[in-house]
């Protein structure tokens, strides 16, 4: 029983920490940036909910989702689009800049002490499923996650600029030739990284009920691992990455010693420098790794 | 993203690609100085010369890469120095990559696709075109194979298919039997003289295998140091003596 209860943790976790390596893995895929700023974005959706506490849910959600958006597009349009041609090093470094830069603007505004929200509080409360109690937020997390996942397949798979996507993905210099607008599909994987960001916001939101000026940083770093574990570039690795990572989290949670446990974090980066030795390239390497023009 | 296909008109009338004195600098170094090319409707034109003679820097100028110093480049009489790639292959523009590599993590299927999409058809158009170049091509048992697991010959046909879905008016192939074997370098020359008749598409040929160059080609211009060299019937261009001197060398050329 208690293992079936830790699985139901260890998916729930696991698909938190896909969503958040998608959203890294997206705009790696198509620009060779890992855009450390990521973090931000989810913490600029996590106060925007703080901001707008006490108004109706659906409004706080739009805002929150419209936020971060709209942060993406900016931050690619100011700090990436002049850099496209940069090598990876100068864009890794510009994110750090541009994540630095918005965690103090609002820690600025807002102070460095975490504030508590209330948002989702309801979710708090778990269902009793034979003999199991599960809290509802990994329900609903799990449903989000695969809902999503399901329709981010389906737009690669089905729409014209899905597929255009992935070409990119693939090789960009080509993609361009073959008549892929680069302004254009750049923008799109930043703004479904927006979109991914926010929804990791609420999750983290609603589970420690607070926001802080940091609460991206830690998220990001996990997302990043997961990405390489799974394999930079390629997309499904992200997302393959991002379950493991949650699972190994909560198994060593559940199983190393009781003394060890407030350093499970130390066992997670242990093993995956292992990891690293044993599959530097990750698991689901993308083929096409050529630099672009 | 609809895009309205080019209606012929005014621009059919004058439908040739034209480049007239292009000049282009490297930080100091000129790479092109002061070329003309033009590719007809329906015409195979051979653009040889020796490593470093400005031939890939040309095809550059051509697909919107490499700006020019100086001179214009004329699509149907209309200069499109300022156009982006994707605005150049919409307009008919078209390159097959340098081998005519496909999308490897893509099928060949979405491969093709990806080529009806950039001229702006929706999905379902896309792939029923795909699907019908795909069976021309003789490729139709490779379409849900991704592209990097096929054979090298039947990669680079996708290659191609892809840059038939997107109706070229003018294509530049940059190398495309590199690598192919003799059986596939005769495949190669049938597909390009069929994408030339049918589609009555002006082909710009870059090859290393002269004996492919001259057996395809209707006309071959000669680059050199980054001017040209001599221009004119492939019979003329293979008897020319400047030509056989500054790069085929004396001997008699090796066969494909």
């Amino acid at each position: 029983m208690i293992v079936l209860q830790n699985l139901i943790d260890a998916v729930s976790l696991g698909a938190v920490y896909a969503l958040a390596a998608l959203g890294i893995g997206l705009i790696f895929s198509v620009m060779r940036l890992i855009n450390f700023a990521h973090g931000e974005l989810i913490m600029v959706g996590g106060f925007t909910l703080y901001t707008l506490a006490g108004q109706p849910l659906l409004v706080m959600i739009l805002a929150a989702l419209l936020t971060s958006t709209v942060l993406a597009l900016g931050m690619e349009r100011v700090a990436f689009r002049t850099l496209r041609k940069a090598s990876p090093a100068t864009l890794l470094i510009s994110s750090f800049a541009v994540s630095y830069l918005i965690q103090h603007i609002v820690l600025l505004a807002f102070g460095s002490r975490a504030m508590g929200v209330a948002f989702l509080p309801e979710l708090g409360t778990a269902i009793d499923l034979g003999g199991l109690r599960i809290p509802l937020l990994q329900l609903v997390t799990i449903a989000v996650t695969l809902v999503l996942m399901a329709g981010l397949v389906a737009f690669f798979r089905l729409s014209e600029t899905g597929l255009q996507m992935r070409a990119a993905a693939e090789d960009f210099t080509m993609a361009r030739l073959v008549g892929v607008k680069a302004n254009r599909v750049i923008a799109f994987a930043f703004a479904i990284s927006g979109v991914l960001a926010s929804i990791v916001s609420f999750y983290l939101v609603a589970q420690t009920g607070s926001v802080s000026y940091k609460m991206g940083v830690s998220m990001v770093l996990i997302a990043f691992v997961s990405s390489v574990i799974g394999g930079m570039g390629s997309i499904a690795g992200a997302a393959l990455g991002g379950f493991l990572v949650g699972i190994v989290s909560v198994s060593l949670q559940a199983y190393l010693p009781v003394d060890l446990r407030p350093y499970r974090d130390a066992f997670v980066f242990l093993l995956f420098v292992l990891f690293l030795f044993w599959r530097p390239d990750g698991l689901l390497a993308s083929r096409a790794d050529r630099d672009r023009v | 993203m609809m895009i309205q296909p080019d209606s012929g008109g005014a621009d059919a009338s004058a439908a040739s690609l034209e480049v007239d004195g292009v000049v282009v600098d490297f930080q100091g170094l000129r790479a092109i100085e002061d070329v003309s090319l033009t590719l007809r409707p329906g015409e195979i034109l051979g653009l040889i010369g020796p490593n470093g003679a400005g031939k890939t820097t040309l095809i550059n100028v051509l697909t919107g890469f490499q700006a020019v110093t100086q001179g214009s480049v004329r699509l149907g009489g209309v200069d499109i120095a300022g156009w982006k790639p994707h605005e150049r292959s919409r307009r008919g523009l078209v390159r097959t990559f340098q081998s005519v590599l496909p999308f490897a993590g893509l099928t060949a299927l979405e491969n093709v696709e990806a080529g009806g999409v950039a001229i702006g058809l929706v999905r379902g158009e896309a792939r029923a075109e795909a699907v019908r170049i795909l069976s021309e091509m003789g490729l139709a048992h490779a379409a849900n194979r991704k592209a990097g697991t096929l054979p090298f010959g039947e990669e680079r046909r996708v290659g191609i298919a892809r840059a038939i879905a997107m109706r070229p008016r003018f294509l530049l192939m940059d190398e495309p039997a590199a690598g192919l074997n003799d059986a596939e370098c005769r495949d190669l020359q049938t597909i390009v003289r069929g994408i030339c008749v049918s589609l009555s598409c002006g082909v710009l040929f870059i090859e290393h295998r002269m004996s492919m160059v001259f057996e395809l080609c209707h006309r071959i211009q000669v680059l050199q140091l980054g001017r040209t060299l001599a221009l004119g019937p492939t019979d003329a261009i293979r008897a020319d003596p400047k030509v056989r001197k500054a790069y085929l060398g004396e001997d008699e050329v090796s066969p494909c």
